[in-house]
């Protein structure tokens, strides 16, 4: 038998080896454990996830177009022109994508014009699931902002330029607010699940705004289809290039709240209390938070942030509401959060890309015949191996610890 | 079977968890691992059952080199591991989560409950591991949620199981059945791999016991060979007391007066009843019980996380029945939970974080809505060196932390922060003698800067060591509040077993 000796231990018990060797190492660690985001997780894992969906995309595109097709039919007398043609075909398609979101720099105000309301309202959804909740009515939200901000676009008028604007986006974040209000308060109060809450309160958001475009106070003068009034000319979001192109102040604006979004929650007391209600609610009782409170809050916020969407798509692209303002951003929203890992810059990051895939679109579609839903395929495709990390890692064979693997899952939507 | 492990080093960012361990399991054998908290046994262990890779080192199995992809492998090659944290579902009945994974199927693939839950039953008479086999999980105490684990091994046909710090959570009762399991598997011929910081069982149950410090093997003896001291000298390195040196008690005032309180279990059955109770600053109450007999429930009520049926609370002469753990918390009163992973800590915060848990949003840690990262920083360094929290860096997340010291980190954010009132449920649950007796000195030294120490325990040494007046709690209600100069073992362990020596009407 072993007998150890060990005089120089003394009260309280020391701590030597492994931890004093380990000092050298210390800033590593630090910089792997702190949030659980090494680099492998948050840029290789999404850039793979990128070309992975745009080769399945372009498998896509090769099988749904007729000619290709014929091509590949006659595949044993001619081989080369199945390759070839399908090459054409794809290289054309996303060559033109790129060129249509980043090859001009209207292609490129087009492309940041796409990302401002995904921006908010990715930050939207994020905000929320970091207190543990499913945003998914960001849409309802950003449709009843849209219209508190165009009602002060268009009332206030008396107010000098950039207050009116500050207004007229404060309303529709308060708009946005108090969609975000309800499941959060019911959520609380009643324990009903903001899924449900916040889906139905989409529907119940379009018919109200649907209904409020014919109504007196907002329809347009002179106009019977469903119109609001335009926003007067104070209330605009100025543009950053000059008149000819589309890009506002609306992407500073959502770069700044971005940055906002990141403070509240990892640098300040209400985010240590969304994350921790997120994350443990039994931990955060114990501690003495508020849960229901904090559901309260984090939808309000979440709903004002997505209210902030319609308003900077209001107030810097179309200056008014109609059926259809919204091209869909608060279900956009949902995807990108999630492809941004919920953290206010990988939803910027990821909001960028989606805005590349939404504006090049349009310019793949007139340059090649390849219709826009195409993109859609793309991004779902994107999403479904970004929420697989584990299959893009077999497919690029990237080795990684279990460790890293159980934070990439416990910083998903997995939990 | 025999199971060999050959030069196992696993290393974490900035830690080296296990160097260069070399370990023989034959089979019909219970091999105890022992060392203090964080010295390797579960990384090991969870190399073994292929839930890490080990950075170097090889696997044979009766000779042959094995290479474990993940659990799925290992369990296929034999072995079984109950984890320090269970791993079942609580919505599924017995059957299910024993069958989860490898379900029999019928024509078209139908799930063949009556099957699987035959097996169980003979495996259940078998090994006696008594168990119902449609109760759902979550309703089953912890002992025969571990009865469930253990049949889930077994229902894969493990050969080698490994059980990694069973006895923490069950009561002496339990604890005595579970050895009867496994000294029932070892006859019919399987490897057992056991891990526990309670000397007593580790001496009982072994047949040969390996010590692990920091990380390296310091040796290998059986029981014959050793006893209590020699093994804790040898865990620890140096000399360990048993005994908690602490003078007279010298009660002031009553800090935390109870009275004629009652609660409601989360299944809104009557868990206290009618309990009343003081606590003085300057003295330890130590509520001994059995666990399950209402001493949860008690503390949750006290410390404002359950509502109160009836009754009242009064703190430092104020009145707080039913303010919650904020208001509790406010008046100088601190409380470790009994279930440190659900309550205490958030496992995906880092350590520094944690020690701020409920005090994340006062001075120094905050001003306005900002938090002062430098001050929960330094606040973190201290407390990491005063209760000697093994960790690489504070930034490290506490989930990745090894039980014992996810325990410290929690027991230093309350101490440091009681008051007027400390609350401790269970408080050295899983840890190491040596921190045993370091956590223990802090509790005296709380007392005697004045504070009242509630303490709630079903470890008999502890409530003996540390308690100045004993409180035994049975079924709901306190039999009987004893002076520990009048209190014996038997006494207590009577009282605990529900037989009140004055009136026999419980
Ligand atoms: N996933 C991980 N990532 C980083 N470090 C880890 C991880 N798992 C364990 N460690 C570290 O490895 C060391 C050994 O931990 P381990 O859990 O094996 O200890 P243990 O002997 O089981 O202790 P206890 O008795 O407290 O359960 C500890 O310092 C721990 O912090
Ligand atoms: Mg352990």
């Amino acid at each position: 038998m072993n007998d150890p000796q060990n005089p120089k231990a003394k009260e309280p018990p020391s701590t030597d080896v492994p931890v004093e060797e380990a000092v050298a190492e210390r800033a590593r660690a630090a910089g792997v454990a702190t949030q659980g985001l090494d680099w492998r997780n948050v840029i290789l894992v999404p850039t793979l996830a990128l070309l992975a969906g745009l080769f399945v995309g372009a498998l896509v595109m090769v099988f749904s177009d007729p000619d290709t097709l014929r091509s590949w039919a006659s595949l044993g007398r001619n081989p080369g022109k199945a390759l070839s043609d399908s090459w054409t075909l794809v290289y054309e398609a996303y060559s033109a994508l790129f060129k249509g979101s980043l090859g001009s720099p209207r292609a490129i105000s087009e492309t940041i014009v796409s990302a401002t309301p995904l921006i908010f309202a990715g930050l939207a959804v994020a905000l929320a699931f970091k207190a543990g909740l499913f945003n998914i009515g960001a849409e309802g939200q950003l449709l009843v902002g849209a219209m508190t901000s165009v009602y002060a676009g268009f009332t206030f008028d008396f107010l000098p330029g950039p207050v009116h604007v500050t207004a007229a986006l404060i309303a529709g974040f308060l708009g946005g607010a108090l969609w975000g209000f309800i499941p959060g308060f019911l959520k609380a109060r009643t324990g009903a699940h903001e899924v449900i809450v916040t889906i139905m309160l989409n529907y119940i958001g379009l018919l109200f705004v649907n209904f409020l475009l014919k109504s007196e106070i907002f329809i347009r003068s002179g106009r019977t289809d469903p119109i609001t009034k335009p926003v007067a000319e104070s209330a605009k979001l100025p543009p950053l290039l000059g008149a000819e192109y589309r890009v506002n102040a609306g992407f500073l604006v959502a770069l700044a709240v971005a940055g906002a979004i990141w403070w509240l929650l990892f640098r300040s007391t209400v985010g240590f209390r969304f994350r921790t209600v997120g994350t443990n609610p039994n931990a955060a009782l114990y501690a003495g938070m508020s849960v229901g409170g904090t559901y309260i809050l984090a939808m309000v916020l979440s709903g004002g942030l997505a209210g902030l969407a319609g308003a900077s798509q209001l107030l810097g692209v179309q200056y008014s509401v109609f059926p259809g303002f919204s091209s869909g951003y608060g279900f956009d929203a949902i995807a990108l959060a999630l492809l941004g890992r919920t953290h206010p810059g990988g939803v910027v990051m990821a909001a960028l890309l989606f805005g590349v895939l939404r504006s090049g679109a349009t310019g793949m579609q007139a340059a090649t015949s390849i219709p826009v839903d195409i993109i859609v395929v793309i991004q779902a495709l994107v999403i479904v191996f970004m929420a697989a990390p584990e299959l893009v890692r077999q497919i690029f064979r990237i080795r990684a610890d279990k460790q890293a693997e159980q934070d990439t899952l416990s910083a998903s939507w997995a939990t | 079977m025999k199971v060999e492990l050959r030069g196992i080093t696993k290393r974490f960012p900035g830690v080296i968890a296990n160097r260069n361990v070399d370990l023989t399991l034959i089979e019909g054998e219970v091999h105890t691992l022992l060392g203090e908290n964080g010295a390797g046994k579960s990384t090991l262990m969870n190399v073994l059952f292929g839930l890490y890779s080990a950075t170097e080192g090889e696997i044979l199995i009766d000779d042959s080199p094995v290479n474990f992809d993940g659990p799925n492998d290992a369990i296929a090659a034999g072995i079984g591991m109950v984890h320090q944290h269970f791993m079942l579902v609580p919505v599924f009945t017995v059957t299910e989560n024993v069958m989860l994974g490898v379900e029999p199927t019928g024509p078209l693939g139908v799930l063949d409950r009556d099957q699987a839950r035959k097996r169980l039953l003979d495996l259940s008479t078998k090994y006696g591991l008594e168990v119902d086999p449609d109760a759902y999980v979550e309703d089953l105490p912890v002992g025969v949620q571990q009865r469930v684990e253990i049949l889930k091994a077994l229902y894969r046909d493990a050969d080698l199981l490994i059980l990694d710090e069973p006895t923490a959570v069950l009561t002496p009762q339990e604890t005595r059945d579970l050895f009867e399991v496994i000294k029932t598997l070892k006859a019919s011929g399987r490897a057992i791999v056991f891990i526990s910081h309670k000397l007593k069982e580790v001496l009982t149950i072994s047949d040969r016991i390996t010590v692990l410090r920091r990380g390296e093997v310091v040796g290998q003896t059986t029981p014959a060979e050793s006893d209590e001291h020699a093994l804790a000298t040898m865990m620890v390195g140096r000399e360990v007391s048993f005994e908690v040196e602490k003078t007279p008690a010298a009660p002031a005032k009553a800090m935390l007066e109870v009275n004629k309180l009652s609660v409601l279990d989360d299944r809104g059955q009557l868990a206290v009843s009618d309990v009343s109770l003081d606590v003085r600053a300057g003295e330890i109450v130590a509520i001994a019980g059995v666990q399950g007999n209402g001493q949860t429930e008690l503390v949750e009520a006290i410390t404002g996380m359950r509502k109160l049926a009836g009754g009242t609370v009064r703190l430092d002469g104020k009145d707080v029945t039913g303010q919650g753990p904020a208001d509790m918390f406010h008046h100088g009163a601190a409380h470790v939970p009994e279930d440190r992973q659900k309550h205490g800590m958030v496992g995906a915060f880092p350590i520094k974080d944690n020690l701020v848990l409920n005090s994340y949003d006062e001075k120094p840690f905050a001003s306005g809505i900002k938090v002062e990262r430098a001050a929960v920083t330094e606040n973190a360094q201290r407390l990491v060196k005063d209760f000697d929290i093994r960790t690489p860096s504070i930034d490290v997340h506490i989930g990745n932390l090894s039980g014992g010291n996810q325990q410290k980190a929690i027991v230093a954010r309350e101490f440091s922060q009681a008051e007027v009132l400390l609350i401790a449920a269970q408080p050295t649950r899983g840890l190491d003698v040596g921190s045993i007796q370091y956590i223990h000195e802090q509790i005296v030294r709380k007392r005697d800067e004045g504070c009242a120490v509630l303490i709630v325990s079903s470890e008999l040494d502890e409530v003996m060591s540390l308690g100045d007046r004993i409180a035994v709690m049975y079924r709901g209600q306190i039999l009987d509040v004893v002076d520990r100069a009048d209190a014996t073992r038997d006494k207590i362990g009577l009282l605990m077993a529900g037989s009140r020596q004055k009136d026999a009407t419980a």
